[in-house]
């Protein structure tokens, strides 16, 4: 079509010098937080409004190129790793909290808002943005939205989807919509609802009106400690039967546990098997029942000990080890490659074990951080990257742990998405007519394949994705 | 048994009728129309694991009384009619405040598309990101994109206590920020009736609550509630007049004529239009009806 100094010099006129195309940056983009590497980033466009990004949307087809969408590349699953030298539309400086309206109990905010940025600038009204994923500091509501991010507290409060109203979007052909709206039941089609967890595959996101939740008066965090994970997650299991809906409950093995405690020492048992992280919210009776309850079911399973946060300092302390539980790996392997699979929960112990028997089969190391309550798994593998033939063992023992899953009743992701990591699975989970509707809503949404090719439908299944792909430029961005 | 796929079949104009409790909704099926019933019967329930199977054409009375008798209950409305036919129309229960909201409540469905295959979306565990979500699609789209044949949906233990209040000097709209976790804020223009649930200390504490914005007395239940379902914002809510019984914090009014039809903007009916031609291209599901 045109050459790429046609492309950059009509983006320029949309953006100026917020148009970026050095090596190093487009280096630092060719990726995201996931294991992926070998995108091609093509020029950065940093958009500061929805009309910007219409401009370079239009700017992209007139030039017969693709887009990819970023936030903050948190993501784990590569769905904002570049394929094809797209162009990159950042959302990072569209990050601005437009308005918080409490009688409806809605904001409205621009993609790039980092989450706990939200929550942050809600607290002291009274309320919070329910999805809390572990990258909280950093990722944004446009990438929830995107990836329909969960959390530990989604639990109780339900995953993105359930939190967010309505959605302007930049759809593949320039045109700007409203999906969802602020009524009961919006008219049409459930377009909102559909378009979250596309992973920027149906559009860009420039909008968003999300759900707002009172904080609630009484909180209990419970730490109990047991001598095996087998016994934490009997303990979930059986909470949940009980008919007890905690606002999280998230399981630590002793491996990560000590590591946590070597990085931010927040009192955790080092000798504990595992640890269970329980928090029960509402009202001050209610609150105090449960945690009652919780405790006595988790004695009943095993429970050596049972420790109650005293103080809001010593909550926020507990969740601090949770939280950074990722970033405490470090230091027992340079690398780690974080799985994400559902389990049913009455099978998470029986999973788990699982897990450790796949790990050992392959000779590496594994420790295991989850949110137990939905039954989902976040197995870590451990590995040094320098060490020949390791991705290859390390990519066999996370097939198999994926198919474990499936197995036991399971599904392919949680939180995380399919992005390019779980594509190949997909039709281990979907038959072809399953996946053949997939791609009608894909389709519906973006005909030309134009947003974020590539990904989340098997390539075997979606054709005009590959055409799009390769229609890309090589010998100019490679 | 037919099968439900062979029973739609891959050609000409067919129709699912459930319990006629929504028939109207989204226009009258054109004449000619084949009609057809969905299958019924619970597939599978494990109360501990909080979730269940149903086929489409279980009555949503029976399903409830099945749930009932684990101590649980779900989104779905209760006012008569089949699981299917609920969510092809999309509706909440009353009680969404405290129930959940239908369209985040439903994990999994099998429909059978306009060629006639059964087709799933979604998953069975009560979190599931895997590829994009059909679900949501088919929920309210009045069974022109795809026939519902069975739906997974996340249930909810019912809580220990519960009891309705009304009152008719509050303010309804104060409710909402006196009391935490209300399942349920009614108000038809006069009076407002509370639905407070939940451990029985904390129903206690919440009607206290509610005592320093208005007197209340416990009543049976909600109001007899008009046919129609219109849907508002919030805000909108204040303005409501005429006979209607409103549900605060969700925006569903019921009245006794139907909502006239909304407009949409351009590029969400070209979208809606692109949806219903890649999933029925030859309009056999539902013809007539349109969610647009």
């Amino acid at each position: 079509m045109s050459n790429d100094d046609e492309l950059i010099k009509d983006l320029r006129k949309v953006l100026g010098d917020r148009v970026r195309v050095d090596s190093a940056e487009r280096a630092l983009l060719r990726r995201d937080a996931s294991v992926f590497d070998g995108g091609v980033a093509g020029p950065i466009c940093l958009c500061e409004s929805a009309n910007e990004v219409q401009q370079v949307m239009l700017t992209a087809i007139t030039h017969g190129r693709t887009v990819v969408p970023r936030g903050a590349g948190t993501g784990l699953a590569g769905g904002a790793v570049p394929l094809g030298a797209p162009v990159v539309i950042s959302l990072a400086r569209m990050n601005r909290i437009l308005d918080v309206d409490l009688e409806s109990r809605i904001a409205w905010v621009e993609p790039g808002v980092v989450n706990l940025d939200l929550t942050k600038h809600l607290t002291p009204l009274g309320f919070h943005f329910a999805p809390d994923p572990s990258s909280q500091q950093v990722c944004t509501i446009g990438g929830n939205v995107a990836n329909n991010s969960g959390g530990p507290h989604c639990l109780a409060y339900g995953v993105t989807n359930a939190h967010v109203l309505a959605i302007e979007v930049v759809l593949a052909d320039g045109t700007v919509v409203m999906l969802g709206g602020l009524d009961a039941e919006p008219t049409g089609y459930d377009l909102r609802g559909a378009y979250v967890g596309g992973e920027g595959m149906l559009g860009i996101t420039t909008k968003v009106a999300v759900r707002i939740t009172p904080n609630p008066p009484a909180v209990r965090t419970l730490l109990l400690s047991f001598n095996t994970p087998r016994e934490a997650a009997a303990t979930v299991s059986a909470v949940i039967a009980a008919g007890i809906v905690p606002a999280a409950m998230e399981v630590m093995d002793q491996r990560i546990t000590i590591a946590v405690e070597n990085y931010v020492n927040v009192g955790y048992p080092r000798d504990a098997g595992a640890v269970l992280l329980a928090e029960v919210d509402g009202l001050e009776g209610g609150v105090e029942l449960d945690a009652e309850r919780i405790e006595a079911i988790g004695r009943a399973n095993g429970a050596t000990q049972v420790r109650r946060a005293a103080s809001n300092e010593e909550r926020m302390l507990l969740w601090k080890g949770r939280k950074t539980a990722f970033g405490a790996v470090a230091q027992i392997a340079p690398n780690y490659y974080l799985h994400d699979t559902v389990v049913p929960r009455s099978r998470l112990a029986e999973v788990l074990e699982k897990v450790y028997e796949i790990a050992d089969e392959h000779n590496l190391a594994v420790v295991n951080v989850f949110h137990a309550g939905d039954g989902n798994l976040h197995p870590l593998l451990l590995f040094d990257g320098r060490e020949p033939g390791i991705y290859e063992r390390v990519h066999a023992a996370g097939s198999a742990i994926v198919a474990a899953s499936l197995d036991a009743g399971g599904v392919l992701s949680g939180e995380h998405g399919i992005g390019i990591e779980k594509q190949a699975f997909m039709d281990r989970m979907f038959s072809a007519d399953d996946l053949d509707h997939q791609e009608r809503l894909r389709r519906a949404f973006d005909p030309s394949c134009r947003s974020n090719p590539g990904k989340v439908i098997p390539l075997g299944h979606s054709c005009a994705d590959i055409q799009s792909l390769r229609s890309v430029p090589h010998e100019v961005w490679g | 048994m037919i099968d439900f796929a062979e029973l739609v079949g891959e050609h000409g104009a067919v129709t699912v009728v459930g319990g006629r409790t929504r028939w109207q909704a989204g226009g009258e099926v054109a004449s000619g129309t084949r009609e057809i019933t969905a299958p019924s019967g619970v597939i599978s329930y494990d109360p501990a694991e909080m979730t269940v199977a149903v086929k489409a054409g279980t009555t949503t009375a029976e399903l409830a009384s099945i749930l009932a008798d684990h101590g649980q209950r779900c989104a779905l409305p209760e006012r008569g009619g089949s699981v299917g036919g609920a969510i092809a129309v999309g509706e909440h229960h009353l009680e969404a405040l405290g129930r959940g909201r239908l369209h985040t409540s439903v994990l999994a469905v099998a429909y059978v598309s306009a060629e006639g295959k059964v087709i799933r979306g979604g998953g069975p565990t009560v979190k599931n990101v895997s590829g994009f979500d059909l679900p949501r699609l088919i929920v309210g789209s009045l069974g022109t994109l795809g026939l519902v044949d069975e739906v997974t949906l996340r249930t909810n233990p019912s809580p220990s206590a519960s009891e309705w209040f009304e009152s008719g000097d509050a303010d309804p709209f104060e409710v909402m920020n006196t009391v935490l976790r209300p399942s349920a804020i009614l108000w038809n223009g006069a009076t407002t009736r509370v639905l407070l649930e939940g451990h029985g200390v904390d129903v206690v504490e919440m009607q206290r609550q509610l005592a320093t914005i208005g007197t209340w007395e416990a009543i049976d239940g909600p109001f007899e509630l008009p046919p129609h379902r219109w849907s508002r914002t919030t805000r909108e809510l204040r303005d409501e007049h005429g006979a209607f019984v409103a549900s605060l914090g969700v925006g569903t009014v019921w009245r006794h004529d139907p909502q006239p039809p909304r407009t949409l903007e351009p590029g969400i009916v070209e979208l809606s239009r692109r949806i219903k031609t890649q999933f029925d291209p030859t309009g056999r599901l539902n013809p007539g009806r349109s969610v647009y």
